[in-house]
């Protein structure tokens, strides 16, 4: 199985990403914000970093970038895609995930071990973690704080579309301590914190970010 | 050459932690007019002429779809004379 991973200039964690693909089991494959070539990938990873240094609105531009025209229609049609922290910003601003991250209520730009209650396992990312199992992965942002409008957090919450809660003090002021959420079919997910850089306990808090990308494998085989 | 001008603003129920911020600082430099700030943007658009009517349809497009996000922010498109 063939798992892309978008590199855009600015683009910090592309590497990191590649490697969880790798560790999963899956052939991690690089691709270009300027090319609207996918390659024949089965699935898409937006890494986090700071895509266009964050201009206008974090992932406002990368979300007009060509490569993205290709994903919007793709993930249209059931095409899994994980934006992670930057990657979920893109996915907002492209409206493939509804809200918007807004900066952190307090300014500060976040850098910690966060530990996350996962709230659905239904969807193609995170199907191989138990219901109400917690999580300890990194994070880091300065805008990761989810706004959406009333009827948009109706609708998550009642269609239990919010994958992943922060447990404890809410870090960033996200409405309901939301850290990602899934579009109605589940193959789109966006996450604030970083799966990607717990795959190893020689490098990441736990091994926890692991099943982020060994979930995919098990809904590609299993679809 | 006329000047289209975008501004734009977060939404009155969005947070906005860097105007509070300013808003904070101004008192400490002897400031004390400020009763709350928000902080926004604003795009100045040079154009070839003056701007026509579907000109200006075509910027009012490209804020409601790029310049701005509709999802935290409003905006608003003046002509500069």
């Amino acid at each position: 199985m063939r798992v892309g991973v978008v590199t855009f200039p600015g683009t910090l964690d592309d590497r990191d990403a590649a490697r969880a693909v790798e560790y999963a089991g899956a052939e991690p494959v690089s691709l270009w914000h300027g090319s609207d070539d996918l390659k024949h990938v089965d699935a898409v990873v937006l890494p986090g970093g700071f895509s266009y240094g964050d201009y206008l609105r974090c992932g406002a531009i990368s979300a007009k970038a060509p490569i993205m025209k290709s994903i919007i229609v793709a993930a249209e049609h059931g095409f899994p895609v994980l934006g992670i922290c930057n990657g979920f910003q893109v996915l907002a601003e492209a409206h493939l995930l509804p809200g918007a991250l807004t900066r952190n209520a307090d300014m500060h730009f976040l850098c910690t071990d966060q530990t996350l209650k996962i709230e659905n396992n239904s969807t193609m990312w995170t199907n191989g973690f138990t219901l109400g199992q917690e999580i300890l992965i990194p994070m880091k942002n300065a805008e990761g704080n989810f706004n959406c409008d009333d009827a948009t957090l109706h609708e998550l919450e009642s269609e239990g579309r919010v994958i992943a809660r922060y447990v404890g003090v809410n870090p960033n002021g996200s409405r309901d301590a939301i850290a990602g959420i899934t579009n109605k079919r589940g193959n789109v997910v966006g996450l604030m914190p970083h799966p990607e850089h717990a795959i190893d306990l020689l490098t990441g808090p736990s091994k926890d970010g692991l099943t982020f990308f060994t979930s995919l494998l098990h809904s590609m085989i299993a679809g | 050459m006329g000047k289209i001008i975008v501004e734009v603003m977060l939404k009155p129920e969005i947070l906005d932690p860097q105007g509070q911020a300013v808003g904070k600082a101004l008192p400490r430099l002897g400031f004390t007019f400020a009763q709350s700030v928000r902080q926004g943007k604003r795009f100045e658009i040079e154009v070839a002429g003056d701007p026509t009517p579907a000109m200006l349809a075509d910027v009012e497009k490209a804020a409601e779809e790029f310049l701005a996000n509709t999802v935290i922010e409003s905006f608003v498109v003046k002509v500069e004379k």
